[in-house]
């Protein structure tokens, strides 16, 4: 048990386990939608007294914010707890696409060309981290939700809305890859 | 106290994103260049099963914890907000490799500049809520 739970989760369990997650929330009278935890955070820092799209009573939200805090703390536990250290195991032809970008092998999860803070003390570094911050966060609230709201959630309602958002995911997700990256790495 | 069994659902996603490796910048990549299975089983068994779940619900009007009726709100019909909306927001997921939820994972996890990441999505959300009444949707 102890190492099934150690190693890498198959796609099925960790699929089976995000479903079950957006059934007990449906179950507890909440919708599962991580991304408009962004717009309460805007709404608790003030915002709504500027803009309007931020005037709303965002305390029906708390139990979200409380939900995004469990996130954070279940990262914590499953890098101290249930972490075998061991690097990602990507596929052959990722890893050599990468590497003709510039990338190493990868030694953990993260690729250190982008998440160490000597990437991001520089103008570069940070700017991806920024640049990416901002699309997703606009992106997110334009189309009216994120992977958890649209391409879980939604699809699994048939959402038609929900099937072109994921849809234009794959645009730009296509274009940043083959289009944008070979530029700037 | 009513909030702690979202604290613990919170914990639980937290795990699965870590332990699926979803909150992985390489497996978005690997997603993004159709190299494997992963990123699309996960989605996918969890929309599978979510389709099920939910028209079974429909179906025997299942309640909540609460006693209320579980309802689903069909989402405003349009075409642009969704594609330019969820355009923009692949171009940010496949350059940070991670969409919100992960982000704050990754914080957890000890990837402590993803909190840059973070930030700027929320200013990037701070930045529609402003703009929002010129655009297309």
């Amino acid at each position: 048990m102890i190492e099934f739970l150690i190693q890498p989760w198959s796609w099925w369990f960790s699929g089976i386990v995000i479903v079950s997650i957006m059934f007990f929330l449906l179950y507890f009278g909440k919708s599962f939608g991580f991304s408009a935890n962004l717009r309460t955070i805007c709404a608790v820092g003030g915002a709504g007294k500027k803009v309007k799209f931020f005037d709303f009573n965002w305390r029906a939200q708390i139990w979200n914010l409380v939900f995004l805090a469990g996130a954070i703390i279940g990262g914590f536990v499953a890098n101290q707890f249930m972490s075998n250290g061991e690097p990602v195991q990507l596929a052959e032809a990722t890893i050599a696409d990468l590497n003709a970008l510039g990338f190493s092998n990868p030694t953990s999860i993260q690729p250190e060309e982008l998440f160490s803070w000597e990437a991001v003390f520089t103008l570069k570094g940070f700017l991806i981290l920024a640049l990416g911050g901002l699309l997703v966060g606009f992106g997110a609230r334009y189309a009216g939700g994120c992977t958890s709201g649209h391409a879980i959630s939604g699809l699994a309602d048939l959402q038609l809305p929900s099937l072109i958002a994921v849809i234009g995911f794959f645009i730009g997700g296509l274009i940043m890859t083959f289009g944008i990256f070979p530029l700037i790495f | 106290m009513k909030l702690i069994k979202f604290l613990a659902l919170g914990i639980v996603f937290g795990i699965v994103m870590a332990k699926s490796e979803a909150l992985s910048w390489y497996r978005i990549q690997e997603m993004f260049r159709f190299q494997s299975f992963h990123m699309y089983g996960i989605i996918g068994t969890a929309v599978v099963l979510g389709v099920l779940g939910i028209a079974l619900i429909k179906k025997f009007n299942v309640r909540d914890n609460e006693g209320n009726p579980i309802v689903f709100y069909p989402k405003a019909k349009s075409v642009a907000r969704y594609l330019m909306g969820g355009a923009i927001f692949g171009l940010g997921w496949a350059l940070s490799g991670a969409c919100p939820g992960p982000m704050v994972v990754n914080i957890g996890y000890g990837y402590l500049t993803m909190a840059i990441v973070f930030l700027f999505a929320t200013i990037g959300t701070f930045i529609y809520g402003l703009v929002k009444d010129k655009l297309p949707h």
